[in-house]
């Protein structure tokens, strides 16, 4: 690890709690119903939305109809989406004539993009029209980060409200979330984005006349259009040369800032925040990162300020910066270390003032190994899963971070919304482990955590891990699963731990050599996402509409404090422990096992 | 259930038209009007002819240019309707067998150089489209091309430093040097 690296990560730290500590008091204001600012500009707008919807905003929800509407307003989502792919094709803004996405594939994107996982089967540029990433695509980056938020929010109002019955109304909290939180921030960003070098248009894809003539071998194809093989199966091909380069272009810079905002991550392009039109400097590098931490930052100190004890906020992310910091470091010494068995071939891996060195394969010039491994860290904790860099290609020690960030259940930071709630929870499970054993009743911010609560934090805590490992197994076990890997022994097992840790949890990265565009993986993988979704938000509802109903305790000496160091370790403690007897014996069989064997060649 | 259903309905036609078509056609409007040149790909014109993208790396293997980053792209590489890497795995056996065949190229395109192959210039990049190489990749090729250009290695070298690029405000990212405008600048200088 550099100096240069220690640095950039302190950079990062310090920029993003000042970006964030104010947007945390303007969340508290515009979520609790106040048009606040420059955005009471837009507050006609809200009423107007309200009128034509029928929709009364001061009408509250019981946590059972915040759930049906929140489940019903995404299936709507997912639907739509679905609907868009098949149809793309006879469609406006289509100009390279792209065909309907496979059944399949379109059902995998639909509920992906739905549950803001964002998981990518497809190839961006060769797969959805224009109108299908603006309409179908940028819509979901939008109303599933919403929806996060919303959940989060009406978390919050549970533990901040006593003795009510309702945390709030959907359609508000949507509203108010899309209107006055993502909608500017993603404006901004958007237009940094093309300063720097974006793209947004809707122009056909560009051909350039290259320098020199280009020599490659062409899959040759039978009369149906089928990849002719020879006899040992590998496909058939004939020398071909090209001076032309087809440069695919799209709206992309709008799509890029939600993606990053929203923590959603699915990319225009297939090679997703790598691509120079998608992130074309290091400043939009480091935007992308800002943006991908910075509404989960802001939301601890929302919850600090709504709770009415800012020291409550500090510590939940006291409690995620530290996993972060430690996790992030583990990436960036690995990935500098560079692959041995490069350097004994010749390659000169060393970083100096000239060159980035380390572990370039699948690496970018411009964001070389601190950029790239900072990225991978933030986009897994994270439950972003934009790439700048290929996790595939990473060193088995650079790799395991992204993956072990993710099984940790998306709570170091975690998805807009997503992240806080998910946190919150673990903190409920670690006062009800501190309860045990101090023999008392646990509470949390007074309120007492008793059968129900406890019952649907095991729930929410539980789901994920079950669909990772339970979607492993049947995947290693079929030959469909099996079909897909792309790299041989443990790290194609690793492949395949990674995209259902990615899907459960989701997070939308991949370990992309898995040929996960299949009817097997688009399948089984989009179970995964709709479940690792809302399987827990409706537990967490319903444990935000248990304590708003809740009388508040008072304070004694009794009551375990959980703004302090104590409870700072204990919350990491129980995130780490319930992450390690979930996951550490999968682990073992992928990236572990993959480190020791790249030491001993 | 039911008196969720138009609620529903509504607001996610209302949200979709705003999100959806409202949002990127103003972002594209102003795009268009403050930054036209970014906005439609940072293209190079040449004697009136688009000649690339000075943000996508273009396929070179003659020696009297600058070579990138290798591109996994397919079928042909630096495909940029196609992008991506090799995902190549740290511990599969090809990866180690393409840096071999790529470190025996270069070593014998480039006698004049002793030592170890700058990285970069012997792995795939992740988008298979980077337009830029590290300054140590650049200067490794610097004899081949002024030879095969019959220019003074000084020259060459000189235009290699006006092309490299430091960090971004000196802090972000890493130096580098975009391969296509390098050459182009080569190109200029001959004619």
């Amino acid at each position: 690890m550099t100096t240069d690296a220690i640095f950039q990560l302190g950079l990062y730290l310090a920029v993003l709690l000042a970006l964030a500590w104010p947007l945390g008091a303007y969340l508290s204001r515009v979520l609790q119903g106040e048009a606040w600012g420059p955005v009471r500009l837009l507050a006609p707008a809200e009423r107007l939305i309200y009128r034509i919807c029928g929709i009364r905003a001061d009408e509250e929800m019981n946590w059972k109809n915040y759930a049906i509407a929140l489940i019903l307003f995404n299936t709507l989502g997912a639907v739509a989406v679905y609907g868009l792919q098949r149809l793309q094709g006879g469609l406006p803004l289509n100009p390279q004539n792209l065909g309907a996405v496979s059944p399949d594939s379109a059902f995998n994107t639909a509920l992906s993009f739905a549950t803001n996982t964002n998981w990518q089967g497809y190839g961006g540029e060769s797969t959805m029209s224009y109108l299908t990433q603006m309409l179908a695509l940028t819509v979901q980056n939008f109303l599933s980060a919403a929806t996060g938020i919303a959940v989060a929010i009406a978390l919050i109002r549970g533990f901040a409200r006593h003795s009510f019955g309702t945390i709030g109304n959907f359609w508000a909290d949507l509203t108010r979330c899309t209107l006055y939180v993502l909608l500017p921030l993603s404006f901004v960003l958007a237009l940094v984005q093309v300063q720097q070098g974006s793209i947004q248009n809707l122009k056909p894809y560009q051909d350039a006349q290259t320098l020199q003539v280009t020599t490659y071998q062409q899959p040759k194809n039978d009369a149906q259009g089928n990849p002719l093989k020879d006899e040992k199966g590998n496909p058939v091909t004939e020398e071909a040369k090209t001076a032309t380069q087809s440069i695919a272009m799209g709206p992309v810079a709008s799509q890029e800032a939600i993606k990053m905002i929203g923590t959603n991550g699915g990319g225009f392009f297939n090679a997703n925040s790598a691509h120079p039109y998608e992130n074309p400097t290091p400043l939009t590098n480091f935007l992308q990162m800002l943006a991908i931490f910075l509404i989960p930052t802001a939301l601890c100190f929302t919850f600090g300020r709504i709770v009415g004890d800012q020291r409550q906020g500090w510590a939940v992310l006291a409690a995620m910066t530290a996993i972060f910091v430690v996790m992030v470091c583990v990436a960036l010494y690995a990935e500098q270390q560079g692959n041995p068995q490069l350097t004994q071939l010749g390659a000169d891996q060393i970083a100096s003032a000239v060159q980035a060195g380390g572990n370039m394969e699948g690496k970018e010039t411009r964001f070389g190994i601190t950029a790239s491994a900072l990225f991978a860290a933030i986009t897994t904790a994270a439950s972003c899963g934009a790439v700048n860099a290929m996790h595939d290609s990473f060193t088995p020690l650079g790799g395991l971070v992204p993956l072990a960030l993710i099984q940790m259940g998306e709570v170091v930071f975690g998805g807009v919304g997503s992240g806080l709630y998910g946190m919150l929870i673990f903190a409920i499970m670690a006062v009800f482990i501190s309860g045990l054993m101090i023999g008392r009743t646990p509470e949390y911010l007074g309120k007492k955590i008793e059968i129900f609560e406890m019952k649907m934090t095991a729930l929410a805590i539980l789901v994920t891990p079950i669909l990772v490992l339970v979607g492993t197994a049947i995947a290693v076990m079929a030959t469909a699963g099996k079909a897909g890997v792309a790299n041989p022994a443990a790290h194609g097992f690793s492949e395949i731990l990674y995209a259902f840790s990615s899907a459960a949890n989701n997070n939308g990265s991949a370990f992309a050599g898995l040929s996960a565009n299949t009817p097997f993986y688009n399948v089984l993988l989009g179970i995964a996402v709709w479940f690792g979704r809302f399987a827990v938000i409706v537990p967490v509802l319903a444990i935000a509409g248990s304590l708003a109903a809740k009388k508040r305790l008072a304070v004694t000496t009794g009551t375990l404090p959980t703004h302090g160091p104590l409870f700072v370790i204990l919350l990491i403690g129980t995130v780490l422990l319930v992450g390690a007897l979930n996951f550490i014996p999968a682990l073992a069989l992928g990236p572990i096992i993959e480190h020791l064997q790249m030491l001993a060649n | 259930m039911k008196n969720h259903l138009r609620p529903a309905l509504m607001l996610f036609g209302i949200l979709t038209l705003l999100t959806g078509l409202l949002y990127p056609l103003a972002v594209t409007g102003i795009a268009q009007a403050v930054f036209p040149e970014q906005a439609n790909g940072s293209l190079i014109v040449r004697d009136g002819k688009v000649v690339g993208s000075a943000l996508i790396g273009q396929n070179f293997t003659e020696n009297q240019y600058f070579w990138g980053r290798p591109s996994a792209t397919g079928p042909m590489p630096n495909n940029a309707a196609n992008s991506g890497g090799s995902n190549l795995g740290p511990t599969n056996p090809a990866l180690p067998d393409a840096v071999k065949e790529r470190i025996a190229a270069l070593k014998a395109a480039h006698p004049a150089q002793s030592g170890p192959v700058p990285v970069d210039l012997v792995t795939a990049s992740a988008s298979g489209l980077d337009p830029q190489i590290s300054p140590a990749a650049a200067r490794y090729q610097v004899e081949r091309v002024a030879q095969a250009r019959q220019l003074p290695v000084e020259k060459v070298l000189k235009l290699v430093e006006a092309h490299t690029e430091g960090r971004q405000w000196g802090v972000f990212g890493e130096a580098r040097v975009n391969v296509l405008q390098l050459n182009l600048a080569l190109d200029k200088l001959m004619s």
